[in-house]
């Protein structure tokens, strides 16, 4: 019987990478095989291949034996295979009943029917115990529930190859358990699963092979029988990686920033910061653990000045900052570090120059009065991209020929280089490579020596408990537990974080 | 969020300022447009030959004719540049028409009624009223946008008409020329008019020298800087300090002054009065220029020549060949068709900004 | 629909209006009715063009042009052909490939579909401008027609029943485009892909194609809306015919929350209000200048832009170009 997926000799490039260099692989029915790799080694360019989303240079991919054709998705999907996405695909003002059919809808005539469309999708939920309400709206429903939906999307056709990517990014420890239970009841149901991520302790959890990616490059296959998870960091990066920061003990001063009673609406109007108190003081890193979507993004927007505060006030060194006003936040002593780079962090056609003093623009040196000073500028670009080791062949080209862990180094050099009192790190390693990760949480911890007051907030929950001092960790939009690291447990952090009593 | 995997099939624009490659393809375009019109000329029975060549000899062929070019290029150049500002800032000011209109109804109004002043107070004053209400007629759009979230593409265009329809209304009571049934103002003072010296104009010059100082503006200043942010990326702007409010105003008044001011420079320089239907379409005529000069205040001034001269022999190629003076409408059309092909959006594809239709509801 | 929402409150309020004016002068109150919906047709079919683009994540504002151009094409092949038939379908015709030069430049060159749209419009212009002839007519206009028994109802008879063929047709595909927007498989994915493609484009439906094939299709209805208004409403052409009707009908589609339905309303109230000022004017009641009643429709547009566009909430994915492979 042949193999439910292989994946013969895919090569893909763009201009400047090689995303995938001759990548062999196959997967069998009832096995689950992690891919693992770092960010950027290749497993969403080989995925989308897979699924006829992106034409590779050369080689071939075949779904029990028949080769897939570029383009045909819609074919790649009809032969039994699924996927979950890291991002999900599904439509947010549409409800999960239309997300649900879309693409495959059942017809009465030139008409939806909705009658059977409902009937199907109960059906199926209950086939695989997973529970949603074909009528709830997907951007009104909490992201694991949202996850279900997107994996009953895949299921929905009876499918036979089930590839998830990095699905855990967004789910609580607890809610983790659960998935990695239902992919190991779909192996044995005889569902070939391919699990993509970075998370070490999943893959020896779950998978029965591993698959490792680096640099686009196939370096090895194994299972957690013959490995284990320092194995396995050192195959997805190819040396000895350090999985802990060394770092001293924290010499705590001052209160620097001072957050009390802060409430935030985020974009859809729906209060997200439900009242939150924090203190950081001089020379500590204070970690946010918590995941993603639990008001974190506007508790930092709110405190750098770019989103509007209902409640609540941000003093810094006891003077209270403005409302919306970013500008006056950052002269008061806080730099920030924004969680979207590309959005909030860059400006791509720009210089790199010009990136690194995006938010000092008009400050001396780099401008007296009207007139910019272009020489400051260019000096201060040369300094440093050397101090940072940001890799480009000059300061002077744009911002968006940098890769991602360069991109944000240039943000990290920037909000780093003006030492100011405070300094706001969110996801500052989402989507960076291995080699960089290191490199930016020395920076952190070398800020923190030189006095400043680091608040870090992390989706990474091993980020924050290698660098953070204390940590702080936040559930539906509140501060739940503030503890000392040193005393702080992985197990009870991540109940915190999933909203239990701990 | 995280590494948003998007195929880039290009390299990425270079930080050189003169790529002579990209400044070919409008050159081609403008060619390309020629051949095009030549050949619905064929069809309509003229021979494209004998109009190009007299279009092109009455505009560039004389000292005078130089002259007439570069009166007719002045508001070009202006309104060229009144667009370029706004595109610069993420902005989209089809309205450089109405802002233009008011300029100049303003600026007549100011030519006729003050009296006594010598030329060289009387010029200035009626150029800074004819940008004054530029910027207001613009500055409704820029308000609306930055409070309300209204696309300005929509709401500049509207005020053209309204504006139209105010003038017309106040050329032809108000402001009406006293004793006449047409509908016009009266002739400015001499003391308004503009200084024509050996043929040629004072207001193209004052128009150049505007171009460069908004070049230094946008290149060398603060103020420039958070224009060009707020257009390429305004989220990344607002994270930086800028008050993207502010800055879309400003461009917007800004905009509408430059194009109020081209008005005032008609009046002032060539009409010496108000008259309706007059310049229709000169404010998309400033999107083309813009375009066809990549949205650079400086690659303005070549394309708003070209047009002028054109406008400028158009009488004459009528009555040498027979072939209406709208070719220079279609020409322009077929001409920015051309130019915004594939090839040459690179410069709004390296805008952050996903495109500058944001503003429907945001 | 809650009976207490909001649009009921129109409704209400707009019923007991017509109510009151009708009482006052039968008549009258009739015809500007009936003119008003007139009037409103070429507005609510451009609206149609919008919400088909947009809601398919194409913003489209070369609708002025397309319209004009083709009116343009309706005029004067009716006239070159003596054949109002053969003068309509060439609009249609026309407005078919704008539309589809407006998927080339949005779909395929990934321009700005500002850009896009606005050069839609200019050639538009340039065209019209440069091929114009004094004096032409038309054999004829389309004529209205009775509905049979349904035209003789007071008020809505002749409001609703007496009216061009074009008028009717155009009724039709607004109340066509209703249903298949939210009872079709091909509304369900159209919206799909306006709102977040990508989830279109994994579930195995073409965006391009799609995206194609609505523009194309929305270029025709823009066609029909040009040529409705010099072949049924007017019977003539002139340079700048259309007079911003393109414009507005954005407005109208925004304010009708991308809702067919929504945008005939606000169409209709607009059609009514010129009707309603062309009357005032006649009875000379109030003693406005041309230029201001002209100017009316614009000063409207913006109006119910301020006071709309602010809180809506258009097809999340519009006006950004998509590429295959971008989840």
């Amino acid at each position: 019987m042949s193999a439910l997926l292989e994946v013969n000799g895919i090569t893909k490039r763009y201009p400047g990478v090689v995303a995938n260099d001759n990548v062999s692989l196959t997967v069998n029915a009832g096995e689950v095989v992690a891919l693992l790799g770092e960010n950027g080694a290749g497993k969403s360019t080989l995925l989308k291949a897979v699924f006829g989303l992106i034409k590779p240079d050369s080689g071939e991919i075949k779904i029990s034996g028949t080769p897939i054709v570029f383009g045909d998705t819609a074919g790649v999907i009809s032969r039994g295979v699924g996927m979950v996405h890291q991002h999900f695909q599904l439509v947010p003002v549409m409800t999960v009943a239309e997300n649900l059919i879309l693409g495959d809808e059942p017809k009465r005539g030139l008409f939806i029917n909705q009658k059977s469309a409902r009937e199907e999708i109960i059906t199926l939920s209950k086939r695989y115990g997973l529970e949603v309400d074909p009528d709830a709206v997907i951007e009104d429903l909490p992201v694991g529930m949202q996850q279900r939906v997107e994996i009953l999307k895949a299921l929905r056709k009876d499918v036979k190859l089930l590839i998830l990517d990095e699905p855990t990014a967004v789910l609580t420890p607890q809610e983790i358990d659960e998935l990695l239970a239902v992919i190991r009841n779909l192996a044995k149901s005889g569902v070939g699963v391919v699990l993509i991520t970075h998370k070490l302790h999943e893959v020896m959890a779950v998978a029965d092979r591993v698959v490792v990616l680096r640099g686009g490059k196939l370096v090895g296959t194994t299972s957690p029988k013959e490995t284990d998870e320092a194995g396995l960091a050192q195959m997805m990066v190819g040396r000895s990686v350090v999985l802990q920061v060394n770092r001293t003990e924290a010499k705590r001063g001052a209160v620097v920033l001072e957050v009390k009673g802060l409430e935030v609406r985020d974009d859809r109007k729906i209060m997200s910061v439900k009242g939150v108190d924090l203190t950081l003081h001089k020379g500590e890193i204070l970690g946010v653990a918590g995941v993603e979507g639990n008001g974190q993004r506007e508790l930092v927007e709110a405190i750098c000045g770019m989103r509007h505060r209902e409640a609540g006030e941000v003093m810094i060194n006891g003077v209270a900052t403005k409302d919306m006003n970013p500008h006056s936040v950052h002269e008061a002593g806080i730099s920030h570090v924004p969680e979207d780079r590309e959005k909030h962090g860059l400006v791509a056609s720009y210089t790199i120059a010009d990136n690194l003093v995006l938010n000092q623009f008009d400050q001396e040196p780099y401008a007296k009065g009207w007139v910019r000073n272009l020489g400051e500028v260019a000096k201060n670009a040369t300094d440093l991209v050397e101090k940072f080791d940001i890799r480009t062949p000059s300061a002077f080209n744009t911002a968006g020929s940098l890769s991602g862990g360069n991109k944000q180094k240039v943000v990290v050099a920037r909000e780093l280089s003006e030492e100011l009192p405070v300094l706001i790190a969110a996801q500052p390693t989402r989507g960076v490579d291995v080699g960089s990760i290191e490199f930016i949480h020395n920076q952190l911890i070398a800020a923190r020596d030189k006095g400043a007051g680091v608040l870090l907030v992390s989706a990474e929950l091993d980020e924050v408990l290698s660098l953070a001092d204390r940590i702080a960790v936040m559930s539906d939009g509140k501060i739940v537990a503030i503890v000392e690291s040193k005393a702080a447990d992985r197990n009870y952090i991540g109940r915190l974080m999933a909203g239990l009593k701990g | 969020m995280s590494d948003t995997k998007v195929v880039k099939s290009e390299a990425p624009k270079s930080n050189k300022s003169f790529d002579v490659g990209s400044w070919l393809i409008p050159i081609i375009a403008v060619l390309t447009a020629m051949f095009l019109a030549a050949l619905l000329m064929k069809a309509q029975g003229s021979n494209p030959i004998t109009a190009y060549k007299s279009l092109f000899k009455t505009a560039f062929g004389s000292l005078s004719g130089i002259g007439a070019t570069l009166g007719k290029s002045t508001p070009l150049v202006l309104s060229g540049l009144a667009v370029a500002i706004g595109l610069r800032a993420g902005l989209f000011n089809i309205g450089a028409q109405g802002q233009l209109l008011s300029g100049a109804l303003a600026a007549a109004w100011a030519g006729v009624s003050f009296h006594g002043l010598p030329g060289y107070i009387h010029i200035p004053i009626a150029l800074i009223i004819g940008a004054f209400f530029g910027s207001v007629v613009a500055g409704i759009s820029g308000f609306l946008k930055a409070y309300r979230g209204v696309h300005e593409v929509i709401t500049t265009i509207m005020l053209n008409s309204i504006v139209m329809g105010i003038a017309d209304y106040l050329a032809s009571h108000q402001l009406r020329e006293p004793d006449q049934f047409l509908t016009r103002t009266a002739e400015i003072q001499p003391s308004a008019k503009m200084p024509v010296y050996a043929h040629l104009p004072l207001g193209f010059f004052i128009a150049v020298a505007l171009a460069l100082f908004i070049w230094w503006i946008l290149g060398r200043t603060t103020s420039g800087f958070r224009i060009e942010t707020v257009g390429r990326n305004r989220h990344a702007a607002w994270y930086a300090g800028v008050s993207v409010k502010r800055t879309v105003i400003s461009a917007m008044l800004i905009s509408g002054a430059i194009a109020g001011l081209g008005g005032a420079v008609e009046t002032l320089g060539i009409t010496y009065r108000y008259a309706p239907a007059f310049n229709l379409g000169l404010g998309f005529d400033g999107i083309t220029i813009a375009l066809l000069g990549r949205v650079h205040p400086l690659g303005i001034i070549p394309g708003a020549i070209l047009i002028g001269g054109m406008r400028a022999g158009a009488a004459n190629m009528q009555f040498d060949s027979g072939v209406a003076p709208e070719l220079v409408d279609l020409l322009m059309a077929l001409i920015l068709l051309l130019v915004t092909a594939p090839l040459i959006t690179r410069f709004f594809k390296n805008s952050s900004n996903k495109s500058m239709t944001s503003g429907w509801g945001s | 629909m809650k009976l207490l929402s909001k649009r009921n409150g129109y409704f209400l309020i707009a019923a007991l209006a017509t109510g009151f004016f009708y009482s006052k002068d039968a008549d009258i109150t009739t015809s500007v009715y009936a003119t008003g919906t007139a009037f409103a047709l070429p507005l609510a079919l451009a609206a149609m063009v919008g919400i088909m683009c947009e809601r398919t994540g194409i913003v489209n504002i070369g609708i002025e042009g397309t319209m004009l151009l083709s009116a343009f094409v309706a005029f004067f092949v009716s006239s070159f052909t003596k054949n109002i038939m053969i003068g309509l379908l060439a609009a249609i015709l026309t407005g078919s490939i704008m539309g589809l030069l407006l998927a080339l430049m949005a779909v395929s060159w990934r321009m700005d579909q500002i850009i896009a749209g606005t050069i839609l419009n200019i050639l538009a212009t340039g065209l019209t401008s440069f091929l114009y002839v004094q004096g032409k007519t038309i054999p004829s206009v389309f004529q209205a027609i009775e509905i049979p028994g349904l035209s003789k109802i007071p008020f809505f008879g002749p409001v609703l029943f007496i009216h061009g063929p074009l008028t009717f047709l155009g009724l039709a595909i607004i109340l066509t485009l209703y249903v298949a927007i939210y009872h079709t498989p091909w509304g369900l994915r159209s919206r799909a892909v306006g709102e977040h493609p990508s989830s279109a484009d994994t579930a195995g439906v073409s965006v391009a194609r799609l995206r194609y094939i609505n523009v194309t299709i929305a270029g025709a209805i823009g066609a029909l809306a040009g040529a409705y208004l010099s072949l049924e409403l007017v019977g003539s052409f002139e340079r700048g015919f259309t007079a911003g009707k393109g414009f507005t009908a954005l407005a109208l589609m925004i304010f009708g929350r991308w809702n067919p339905l929504g945008a005939l309303g606000a169409a209709l109230f607009f059609g009514l209000a010129q009707a309603y000022a062309n009357q005032l004017m006649i009875d000379q009641v109030v003693n406005i200048p041309t230029q201001f009643t002209a100017a009316l429709p614009y000063v409207m547009t913006i109006v119910v832009l301020a006071i709309s566009a602010g809180k809506v909430r258009p097809p999340a994915a519009e006006g950004q170009p998509y590429e295959k492979g971008q989840a």
